[in-house]
């Protein structure tokens, strides 16, 4: 049987190929204990749209957006609820901010991005998580490329007051 | 320099991953599971759909999996996760230990291009384990006694071999015929059901 090579890649290779991206933004944007739910819906969701996504589809930033989407939903559904004590406990905890339950060191610097205002937040978890440029994260949030690079510089700009080592605005 | 990005523990993201597949699998979100299987006659690609079994591939001879799997989701569905497919593995093992003489999964036509081919490919399953036919028989049994040499391409653009069984199917006039894994499989399966080869 002769191969067809033109289309979508079967979903199985494309899962593969961009769990660990999607996962580590997720971690950036929700936090680690909430990303693993985000994921699941993330690629449930994705695989809803696949069979009909056109097949010269960016299909990394693709699946950012959707993930970008279900962090938002993260992120209003928490605020409408208030934060639990067992949560704020954990964030208080330098004990729990390494090692032993995962977190890494680059904790600290995603958990101050999360207490940004949320446009900063998302277009720094695009940007420096998911490695997403500009146009694609001007793409993935409906707004103009200067938007997203102001917001960037913004937020930028309250973590170099709070942490030593973040870089000087792109 | 830039932010850091976080870091993953290994193997978290595919244990995820994993999650996704059987999770989409029992929410009927795919078209196709698909599975690797090792056996006697080399590894072979099977894809699997609701119907029944679509596709089983000898890898070396279609161009590797992904050769064989790209093909298959851009004619059927590109919603095609890998997964463990245990009752089409333990068929197979069963069937190669000699201790199988029919398969009890469906079939699914869906990747076969004509009805002829596919009036071949039926009459073909209806060879008995360990027995023969011919081209011309065949081509007979599908309705076209005339087209033998056509019978011959379609058995030859079979998309489950093994399970379809042509190797069952040989030249008239005591040709051996070819095979679209290459005829040592053809002698290998044969010899597997006990056939009697005047060959």
């Amino acid at each position: 049987m002769s191969a067809v090579t033109t289309g979508l890649p079967p979903f199985q290779r494309f899962l593969d190929a961009h769990a660990g991206d999607v996962l580590r933004y997720l971690v950036a944007s929700v936090g680690r204990h909430d990303a693993d739910d985000a994921f699941q819906e993330t690629f449930i969701a994705a695989l809803r749209a696949y069979p009909r996504l056109r097949k010269d589809s960016n299909l990394r930033a693709w699946v950012l957006t959707i993930a970008h989407n279900k962090a938002l939903d993260h992120h209003r559904a928490r605020a409408r609820r208030p934060v639990p004590v067992a949560e704020i406990h954990d964030r208080a905890d330098p004990a729990a901010a390494d090692g032993a339950d995962g977190i890494d060191a680059s904790g600290e610097h995603w958990e101050r991005v999360r207490a940004l205002p949320p446009r900063q937040r998302e277009v720094l978890t695009l940007r420096y998580a998911a490695d997403l440029t500009h146009a694609e994260i001007a793409l993935a949030l409906q707004c103009t490329e200067a938007a997203a690079r102001r917001a960037a510089a913004d937020g930028l700009k309250t973590l170099r007051k709070e942490l030593p080592d973040v870089p000087a605005p792109a | 320099m830039s932010l850091p990005r976080p870091e993953l523990d290994p193997g978290h993201a595919a244990a995820l991953a994993a999650r996704v597949t059987a999770r989409a699998a029992r929410e009927g979100l795919v078209a196709a599971t698909y599975a690797i299987v090792d056996s006697p006659v080399g590894r072979l690609v099977a894809v699997v759909t609701p119907v029944g079994l679509a596709r089983l591939a000898y890898e070396d001879f279609d161009g590797g999996v992904d050769a064989v799997l790209d093909d298959v989701a851009a004619r059927l569905s590109p919603a095609i996760v890998e997964g463990p497919l245990d009752d089409l593995r333990r068929e197979l093992e069963e069937y190669f230990a000699g201790r199988r003489r029919a398969f009890g999964l469906p079939i699914d036509w869906a990747l076969v291009r004509t009805p002829f081919t596919q009036g071949v490919l039926r009459a073909t399953v209806a060879i008995p384990f360990g027995a023969t036919s011919t081209y011309r028989d065949i081509a007979a049994a599908a309705g076209s006694p005339a087209a033998f040499r056509a019978t011959g391409n379609a058995l030859g653009s079979n998309p489950i071999p093994i399970v379809v069984p042509c190797h069952r199917v040989l030249g008239s006039g005591g040709r051996f015929g070819g095979y679209t894994g290459g005829v040592g499989r053809k002698r290998a399966l044969l010899a597997i059901e006990g056939a009697m080869l005047a060959l």
